[in-house]
């Protein structure tokens, strides 16, 4: 059980590659470093972990690749681990259907009030006025996508099947035919965006300049009617201006598949406010997406130990 | 009459000697006896288009809330008890599956239109197969045999009228034949399914979840199993509740109720 021959492979917790790497856990390597550390050719990243710092950087002399096991790098500090020599790759395909079908899920849930008529349906009253329990209307409505990448753009396929009218903000503008494929207007003012759309969906990546992109002023200039769905990172969107907003009836709602930190503190105000659906990073979260990142990970991380270009590589720029 | 009331019997009817018509508000018209209104010479009208949409959408809202385990994942976000949300929590995939339309009429067809965006394989059953251009614009399948459906589908979505051949159309035999991982969407009419039958499947892991817009009846009684097991979403009958929809179905009915009271012919009218 040595594995000499083969690449050591460092991972949080056993989750299922093997015969072609050794895998070795956190706890094995803790505590066993002096006879692990040379091992390890590759480190496999699931749900941030393990913490990549310096320390851990330093007690690997043979790392040559981190594989991440979604798409986010926000998580890491890519300048110090270029700074190692070290290569660092992503899994941007495995994920991003499931993505997009996450956010058209918390769209229609938020707009047709799904948990709270759940909630109806279950409780022990049976009082309640049928006639009265209303949602807002996805078919025709306008979609405004702020971050028009993979996943953006898997969602405005979807979206048009449902007749909505697509805008969308971007740094770069897509080209004329991937446009029109999907019916999408461009919106280089992400105020013009805000100030039409009845949902705005946020699928940026988060680095400096979007820490905070919907904040205050973007949320005064969205319709009070709108509905806000969070399908990036919780770091994205200014999440106190967002509970005022929510309360005073600036927005009608808000969908939030990730938040800051995850979990919240179990006595934050989003916690407790009914016009907001959060849930627990669902993006990726199914079996088929799982096997499909593990596999992409995996591809990213051979081409890195036998010296060939990687598939997904992520530069510090 | 909104939402099935008031309800109209032989009593009520014949203290009204004037009425000339009902117009009823939405798609179904199980809950009226045709007869006996035609035997008072009482027209009938519904609002049968304009629910269609929103209940395509909430079809699809259903299916994708049931496979990522929406309300379960809400509840995790929000429980007190929530200290982490554990790595290996997953839901299924939606896209790339196969979608199993139990009634291709308006409704159902709008649901393949959402559902081949997700790049959803159709097959669909239906009274009568729609024409190729039909078929082949969602990309579905016609399955003369519901069997053939059921063994195939990973969700089987219900949007049939119930008239007596589509009563528990779906029953114990329909679920024995869908496969263990499926789940079963049913946005038409709770007796279109045999909920005994469906509370078994679900209780025995014959079918992996269920999604229900409707049930029988509506509500259900507090105590029912449905309301327990944590494999089923149900919803309060939400199909066409959208403000647009509500005003549009308004707009339909007072335009049938002038036309008759008029004397010309009643558009909507239930023949």
């Amino acid at each position: 059980m040595g594995g000499g021959e083969l690449p050591g492979l460092l991972v949080n917790e056993i989750g299922g590659i093997h015969g072609i790497l050794y895998l070795i856990t956190m706890k094995e390597f803790i505590e066993n470093r002096k006879h692990m550390s040379k091992k390890i050719q590759a480190i496999y990243l699931w749900w941030h972990k393990p913490v990549i710092d310096q320390e851990l950087l330093q007690s690997l002399p043979n790392l040559k690749v981190i594989a991440n096991s979604g798409v986010g790098m926000d998580h890491l500090d890519l300048k110090l681990i270029a700074s190692f020599g070290v290569k660092m790759a992503n899994c941007p395909h495995a994920v991003s259907t499931s993505t997009a079908d996450t956010g058209m899920a918390l769209l229609l849930a938020s707009a047709r009030r799904l948990v709270e008529g759940y909630h109806i349906v279950i409780s022990s009253c049976m009082e309640y006025c049928e006639a009265s329990f209303l949602g807002a209307e996805v078919t025709g409505a306008t979609l405004g996508i702020i971050g028009m990448g993979s996943i953006g753009y898997k969602i405005a396929l979807r979206a048009k099947a449902f007749e909505m009218n697509i805008l969308y903000h971007n740094r770069t503008r897509r080209k004329e035919q991937e446009e029109q494929a999907v019916g999408a207007t461009y919106c280089e003012k992400i105020d013009d965006l805000l100030r039409q759309a009845d949902f705005v969906m946020v699928v940026v990546s988060l680095t400096p300049q979007t820490h905070k992109l919907i904040g205050k002023r973007e949320m005064e200039l969205m319709k009070p009617t709108a509905t806000l769905i969070n399908i990036s990172r919780g770091a994205v969107v200014d999440q106190e201006a967002l509970v005022t907003a929510l309360q005073t009836g600036v927005i009608r709602a808000a969908a939030l598949d990730v938040t800051y930190p995850e979990p919240l503190p179990r006595d934050h105000t989003l916690l407790k406010l009914k016009n907001v659906i959060i849930t627990p990073h669902l993006g990726i979260r199914t079996d088929k997406a799982a096997y499909m990142i593990t596999e992409e990970a995996v591809e990213n991380i051979l081409a890195a130990l036998n010296g060939l270009p990687i598939p997904n590589e992520v530069l510090p720029s | 009459m909104w939402y099935h009331r008031p309800v109209i019997t032989a009593e009520l009817l014949q203290t009204l000697p004037n009425l000339k018509i009902v117009a009823s508000s939405g798609m179904g018209i199980d809950h009226l006896d045709l007869d006996l209104l035609s035997s008072y010479g009482v027209k009938l009208s519904n609002t049968p288009f304009v629910v269609s949409t929103d209940t395509a959408d909430l079809g699809m809202a259903l299916m994708l809330a049931c496979s990522r385990r929406l309300v379960e994942g809400y509840q995790m976000a929000v429980s007190p008890d929530t200290e982490y949300f554990p790595s290996d929590w997953l839901g299924s995939e939606v896209s790339g599956m196969t979608l199993g339309i139990v009634g291709m009429g308006t409704t159902g067809y709008k649901v393949a239109q959402r559902a081949k965006a997700f790049e959803m394989k159709i097959l669909y059953h239906n009274r009568h197969q729609r024409n190729k251009e039909e078929e082949s614009a969602v990309g579905a399948t016609y399955c003369k045999k519901i069997d053939d459906l059921l063994q195939q589908s990973d969700f089987v979505l219900l949007s049939v009228s119930l008239t007596p051949q589509t009563h528990k159309l779906i029953g114990k035999r329909e679920l024995e034949l869908m496969k263990p991982t499926a789940t079963l969407i049913n946005i038409s009419r709770g007796l279109a399914v045999d909920q005994d039958a469906l509370v078994e499947a679900l209780q025995n892991k014959i079918i992996k979840a269920a999604g229900l817009d409707v049930t029988y009846p509506e509500p259900l009684p507090r105590d029912h199993p449905l309301l327990k097991l944590k494999n089923v979403l149900i919803t309060p009958h939400i199909g066409g509740a959208t403000k647009k929809t509500h005003r549009l179905m308004m707009e339909n009915m007072v335009e049938s109720i002038q036309a008759s009271l008029a004397g010309l012919p009643v558009p909507n009218e239930v023949l």
